[in-house]
Parts: structure tokens; sequence; C-alpha cells
């Protein structure tokens, strides 16, 4: 109990990605979505920097793997933030249950 | 591995912190609370990470999501929502259905976790003093492909946040110009 394992790690990254893609999928606010997202990659984040600890701390791959998820979230959510700004001049809304142009 | 009581304490206080205001940001019910909830999560999370001997991926962390990512998704709010804030972040009705989904994953990732054998795969040795050289270097030499195609991206990402949030009225008033300018 008295140690933290790799374990630790991967179950409290297990636990965080969970309430993000709980988020993701009950929430109605399209920008709670992008936020809830950003959780899970970050969730991700964790995993691979304690995967690099643990398993490849000479070779810092989960360090460089990391590094390259926060520049790709980032530039999602500035394109994301971008479509939900479009979408709301057409639209009038951020609710995603009235985004529903594409349904057949 | 050295473990010290200390690093142990800083774990979970960490986690409780990450969890707890992650989890807050799902149950808030207005959005501009759910990103102040966000921004202490990801603060936390830089905490974590400088108990994992990541100190650069620690600043980073700080800078690019408490700082760029918090204030930029502000920004979005402040343009998009109406003045009222208060239950501008309410559930779906997918509230059982997405409740099964996250139970059905949480499991299968814990129980993999339980059973992979991750004492085989655990090596031995410490991470290097100085990180951010080391980082640096990886970066330049092994690694310079993927980080000129990020550089790409985040010029494209740019470019494509502007041209799609560009204001449509700003186009329509040049569209106009340029047939006024058509029929003169």
């Amino acid at each position: 109990m008295l140690t933290i394992s790799l374990t630790h790690y991967v179950v409290l990254s297990a636990l965080l990605f969970s309430i993000g893609l709980f988020g993701v999928l009950t929430k109605r606010n399209a920008v709670a979505v992008l936020i809830c997202i950003e959780i899970m990659l970050n969730a991700v984040n964790i995993n691979l920097v304690a995967f690099s600890k643990y398993i490849t701390p000479i070779d810092f791959t989960g360090q460089i793997f990391s590094l390259f998820v926060i520049t790709v979230a980032a530039a999602e959510v500035g394109i994301g933030l971008a479509i939900i700004i479009a979408i709301y001049r057409n639209k009038l809304s951020v609710n995603l249950d009235d985004f529903d142009w594409l349904k057949w | 591995m050295e473990t010290s009581i200390y690093s142990v304490i800083a774990f979970y206080c960490l986690a409780i912190t990450i969890l707890g205001n992650a989890a807050l940001v799902v149950f808030a019910r207005n959005i501009v609370h759910s990103v102040l909830f966000l921004a202490v999560t990801f603060i936390a999370m830089a905490g974590l990470f400088l108990l994992l001997d990541a100190d650069f991926i620690a600043a980073i962390q700080v800078l690019v999501y408490a700082g760029a990512v918090c204030i930029m998704v502000v920004f979005g709010i402040m343009l998009i929502q109406r003045p009222d804030m208060k239950d501008t972040n309410l559930f779906n009705t997918q509230l059982i259905a997405g409740t099964g989904v996250v139970a059905l994953v949480f499991a299968m990732c814990a129980i993999l976790a339980g059973r992979t054998a991750w004492t085989d795969l655990v090596a031995m040795q410490a991470v290097p003093e100085n990180t951010i050289q080391v980082i640096g270097a990886l970066l330049m030499s092994k690694y310079v492909i993927p980080f000129e195609v990020v550089a790409v991206l985040l010029l494209v990402a740019l470019i494509g946040a502007i041209v799609i949030a560009r204001d449509e009225s700003g186009a329509i008033a040049v569209d106009e110009g340029v047939k006024a300018n058509a029929h003169d």
C-alpha cells in the first residue's frame, strides 16, 4: 500500500478517462463536450508519462509522445471552438441536440 | 524504485484533487465554473507530472493547458453564450446509456490493468536528472520529422481557425462591394 506502482497511475488515468467519456456522452453544451475531450487527452498523457518513467526511463518515448499529444490537443481545441462559433452564428445555439443537419 | 512516504501522500492528494475537480467539471451546471475547475485539474496534473520526474512536461502543461487552452475556452464561451450563465451546462437525455458505456469502459480498463504483469516490464533505472536537454536533443535528432509535421499542423490549425470563425457579415460586405464595383 505504501508504494506507488505503475498500476496506480494506470487506474487513475482510466478513472479520469471515464469521467471525460461520461461528459462527452452526456453533456448538452458543445463547449462542455470539447472540455471533456481535453480531460480524456490529459488522462492519456498521464499514462504516457507514467510509462515513460517506469518502462523506458532512458529513451523518453512517452514524454515525447505526450508533448505531441499536447500540441495536437491545443490545435484541436482551437479548431473546435472555431467550428462551434461558426455553427452558433447560423443556428444561434450550442445545444448539440439542435445540430441535426446531417441527419436524414 | 525509491518511494518515500511524501511521494505517496503527494500522489493520493493530487489524485483526489484531479478526480474531484474533473467530476466537478462534468457535474457543474454553469459552464464558466466548469472551466475554472478544469484549470485546477490541469494544474494538479502538472504536479503529478513533477512526481513522475517529467519537469518539462509539467511546465508545458501549465503553460499550454492551464494558460492557453482554458483562456481560449473562456473566450469562446463569452463569444457564444447568452448573458445569463445559469444552467448553461446541463445533461442530455442519454444519461443512463452513457453511464452504462462508461462503466463498461472503466471495468475493461481496470480488469486489463489488473491482469497485466507490469512487474516484468518495469525497468530498474532512474530518469536522468536534466530531462530538458535530453528532450531537446531527441526532438531535434530522432523525432525531427514529427516535430516539423506538428509545426505545419499548428500553422494549418491557425489558418483554419481564422477561416472558419471569420465573420460571415464581413465576407458578405466584401461581396457586395465587389458587386457594386462590377455594376459601375
